[in-house]
């Protein structure tokens, strides 16, 4: 096969992993509405651990669990049981696709013979499959449960589904990104975006959980998106997993400006000339430094923490999309 | 009633909350964002340290705007007052709560770990110990793994225990925003006593270049550096080797140079290439681009004959380029050497590498020189390169064309390939009678960068502790019966595990009985 060859396989694993995620996204969407486990959620506090085995052994006893006081109606004609089968339906389609989404990269590495992370569409395509990798780290050390994944699917989709739109075939690297620091400077960007990623999810579902509390507590009437949230984990654990999700990204996304900057000492002549894409990557490490500071300042920081790592992600986007389709920079390999 | 020293009293007590308020952690954190939002519009709006042009772009498209944006240095971001306001309050902020941070981390570095509470159930790990283990075993288990340990012998013949971990948390955030201040430090170290000059080395002997400010086509000098300074090195390209995919894509450029330092003529070789530059004793040499230099003879209506090499400037990716050759010097009587100011020659117009077989004749096939040609506009009259005003050497005055002062002068042909000729309507007569090639290169000296590495260097050694080490304390309480007791300090989802295995260590710690050896 030649690297032609490679190429289109590359793109028809692209795809496959794409109706995989949202097999897996259908999966975890079943599992969260109709398992009963997932009804008591706001209240258990162990089922988690519990959760973490499922995929191996199926050990859940899930007719077990007694019947909650406020049990959805559940008339669709899903039991509980089918249920839990459709959440590791989803989880092996889950596996699967990501397995599918490496191979992508990996062919398409081969077909170029370099690095496949050269222009924004594989940038995109790698940083999926970190927030992927992560996801499934999260939910096999038991910080969440199995169903949550259908949020994290869900953006997975969504920003595969935007990448297409930058298709770009596959060619070798233009002489200024000819260089083993395109291996640390944009992996180290492409761990910690993918960080990043997970970690908007969490915040997010965090941000969610609160403000349903917020209304329950007064008494008032549920609308979209707080519906969802009886469903999801304690605030409270939300809350540190997004934190420790961002504990991890930041030093990596720090390491990938530093690295960013030694590039650029070797390409431009300068380790920092204010090009856009150095801006956005400094007003990024300045809002989530924001974030990691806002937990120190009390409650008021801490009511704002959320807000501010979602405010981050949204810096996030802007670099890659932003300033790459936009903006005259001198990091413009989007290559679209 | 009143004395004197009240208002002066309340004026320091302004201050003192002033600046209580200005290093509050909260106060930071707005600054941190203020800095993030003030950083924002240096990256929409063309800002001169990047591209002078394009700033006049700006002010060519939108001009009642732009004045206003100058003012408020929106051209200027990152040089600008209110920007460096923003991060110089917040580094101020920084200071005024780092210095008592440090008095006090110092300060607890040098203290034994605090006394065990007397009801050490209280604490959020708790669990009991088997009676009579001996005191210094248990330290030692504790030392063994990393604790500060104190013992303390109270009256009631009871024995505490204090251990204390995770020093290294405030170590590394003290380290990491310290750093901070040394990177900004190095930052402007560099800018004082750095330099930079861009220019351009068109290939041969005569395109030589020797290191000196006039030789710059443009440059920046910092404060403190001298143009005396500059190290004596020079420069010779000796050929451009580039190469593309079919799409025009950039796969390779290499320039081909020679230097000499020390004042030596040009005679090392050296491959530079993008990504790998060449570094000299108090300079490095960086290509930043190439294009093509058109050589351009003009005969005037004496017959006399002058050669320009005229670099032109690439517009896009296939390297056409745009520039002008200019002849002050042209149709000077031979016998009177009296300069006719009207009679100044000028061209301006087009560089294509590869022009096509049909029209338009201005989208080129290929970057490389498949089949050059030049189309030129050719002007006469007074090209103002006497008037003293800088002006760009890759486009003809444009004041001198709208005051009438240089007219377009008509050709016979328009489009000339490589050796080829063409008329004037006066006359004389204009050949492109070779190509050249030239790398665009940057000459950079920064002696702050090894600085501003190490500072980020040390930035990050700090922020990995700041953020990874969690601070904890256990106690022993030995008398009649055993305790042990744990609080983490910061936040710390596995304290659980280590607070067990700590414990099961510390219960297999030999006991002063023997006999009571297994006995839990």
């Amino acid at each position: 096969m030649g690297t032609n060859g490679l190429a289109e396989l590359s793109n028809a694993t692209f795809v496959a992993a794409i109706v995989l995620y949202a097999v897996a996204m259908f999966g975890y969407a079943i599992e969260y509405a109709f398992s009963r486990r997932a009804s008591m959620a706001a209240e258990s506090e162990v089922e988690h651990r519990e959760l973490v085995t499922v995929g191996a052994g199926g050990d859940l006893p899930a007719d077990d669990a007694p019947e909650p006081d406020d049990a959805p109606a559940n008339n669709s004609g899903i039991t509980p049981a089918q249920a839990l089968a459709a959440g590791k339906v989803g989880l092996v389609a889950m596996i699967a696709a990501a397995v599918v989404h490496a191979a992508t990269l990996a062919l398409r590495a081969g077909a170029v013979g370099r690095w496949p992370w050269g222009n924004m569409f594989e940038f995109i395509v790698a940083l999926c499959l970190v927030c992927v990798v992560v996801w499934t780290v999260v939910v096999a050390r038991g910080l969440v449960a199995r169903r949550l994944g259908l949020f994290t699917m869900l953006a997975v989709v969504l920003l595969l589904g935007c990448a297409t739109r930058v298709y770009t075939q596959a060619t070798p690297l233009v002489p200024a990104l000819n260089s083993y620091w395109i291996a640390i400077h944009v992996l180290a960007a492409i761990i910690a975006t993918g960080l990043f990623l997970t970690g908007f999810v969490t915040a997010v579902l965090h941000l969610i959980r609160r403000n349903y509390h917020r209304v329950t507590e007064r008494g008032g009437t549920l609308r979209f998106p707080f519906t969802i949230a009886p469903r999801l984990p304690e605030e409270s654990r939300l809350e540190t997993l997004t934190w420790r999700l961002h504990v991890l990204a930041f030093p990596i996304w720090t390491f990938a400006v530093i690295a960013g900057a030694i590039w650029a000492r070797e390409a431009w002549s300068r380790y920092w000339g204010w090009d856009p894409k150095e801006v956005w990557a400094f007003i990024a490490w300045v809002v989530y430094a924001a974030y990691l500071h806002s937990r120190a300042t009390g409650a008021g920081g801490r009511r704002f923490a959320p807000w501010i790592a979602i405010l981050g992600w949204g810096v996030i986007l802007f670099n890659l999309f932003g300033v790459n389709l936009f903006v005259h920079s001198m990091h413009s390999y989007a290559g679209v | 009633m009143s004395t004197t020293a009240t208002p002066r009293r309340s004026v320091t007590s302004i201050l003192r909350r002033w600046w209580r308020q200005l290093t509050s952690m909260r106060t930071a954190l707005v600054l941190l964002l203020f800095l993030a939002i003030g950083a924002i519009p240096g990256s929409l709006l063309p800002q001169r340290n990047l591209s002078a042009d394009k700033v006049s772009q700006y002010y060519a498209d939108n001009p009642s705007l732009a004045p206003i944006v100058d003012r408020l240095w929106g051209f200027d971001v990152y040089s600008s007052p209110w920007f460096a306001a923003i991060y110089l309050l917040l580094f101020t902020s920084l200071v005024g709560c780092l210095v008592p941070r440090l008095r006090d981390h110092i300060r607890a570095l040098r203290r034994q770990p605090p006394d065990a509470p007397s009801r050490m159930s209280l604490l959020p790990m708790h669990r009991e110990l088997p009676s009579g283990l001996e005191a210094k075993k248990v330290a030692d288990v504790l030392r063994r793994n990393r604790f500060r340990v104190a013992v303390r012998e109270k009256p009631d013949d009871a024995t505490t225990i204090s251990a204390e971990k995770g020093f290294l948390r405030d170590s590394g955030n003290l380290l990491f925003h310290f750093s901070l201040l040394a990177l900004l430090a190095a930052m402007a170290f560099g800018a004082l006593y750095g330099w930079h000059g861009n220019r351009i080395l068109v290939a041969g002997e005569d395109g030589e270049f020797c290191d000196s400010l006039q030789q710059y086509d443009e440059y920046g000098l910092g404060p403190n550096k001298d143009a005396t300074d500059l190290p004596p090195f020079c420069l010779r390209l000796d050929h451009f080797t580039d190469d593309y995919l079919p799409s025009g894509q950039p796969t390779k450029y290499i320039a081909s140079v020679r230097y000499g330092t020390d004042g030596a003529a040009p005679t090392t070789p050296y491959d530079l290439q993008v990504n790998h530059p060449l570094e000299l004793s108090g300079a490095s040499v960086f290509l930043l681009g190439h294009g093509y230099a058109p050589v351009i003879t003009y005969q005037d209506r004496y017959g006399d004959k002058q050669t320009t090499v005229a670099p032109f400037l690439p517009d896009e990716g296939t390297q056409t380029s745009s520039g002008a050759a200019v002849f002050p010097d042209a149709n000077i009587n031979p016998k009177t050497h009296t300069a006719d100011k009207d009679s100044e020659i000028a061209f301006q117009g087009m560089f294509i590498p590869a022009v096509p077989d049909q029209p338009p004749y201005t989208q080129s096939t290929s970057p490389l020189p498949k089949n050059p040609a030049l189309m030129l506009t050719a002007y006469k009259g007074d090209t103002g390169l006497d008037s003293g005003q800088p002006h760009s050497v890759y486009s003809i005055d444009q004041k001198q064309v709208s005051s009438g002062a240089l007219k377009v002068v008509d050709m016979k042909k328009k489009m000339l390939k490589l050796h080829q000729w063409s008329t004037l309507d006066d006359g004389t007569k204009v050949k492109f009678s070779g190509l050249r090639e030239y790398a665009t290169l940057e000459i950079r000296d920064d002696p702050g960068e090894t600085f501003v590495l190490a500072s980020a260097v040390l930035i990050l050694l700090g922020l990995l502790p700041a953020l990874l080490v969690r601070r904890r304390r256990v106690w022993v309480r030995l008398g009649d019966t055993g305790e042990l007791g744990g609080l983490a300090r910061t936040e710390y989802d596995g304290f659980g595990e280590e607070f067990d295995r700590l414990g099961e260590a510390i219960a297999a710690t030999p006991t002063r009985e023997p006999d009571k050896i297994g006995s839990d």
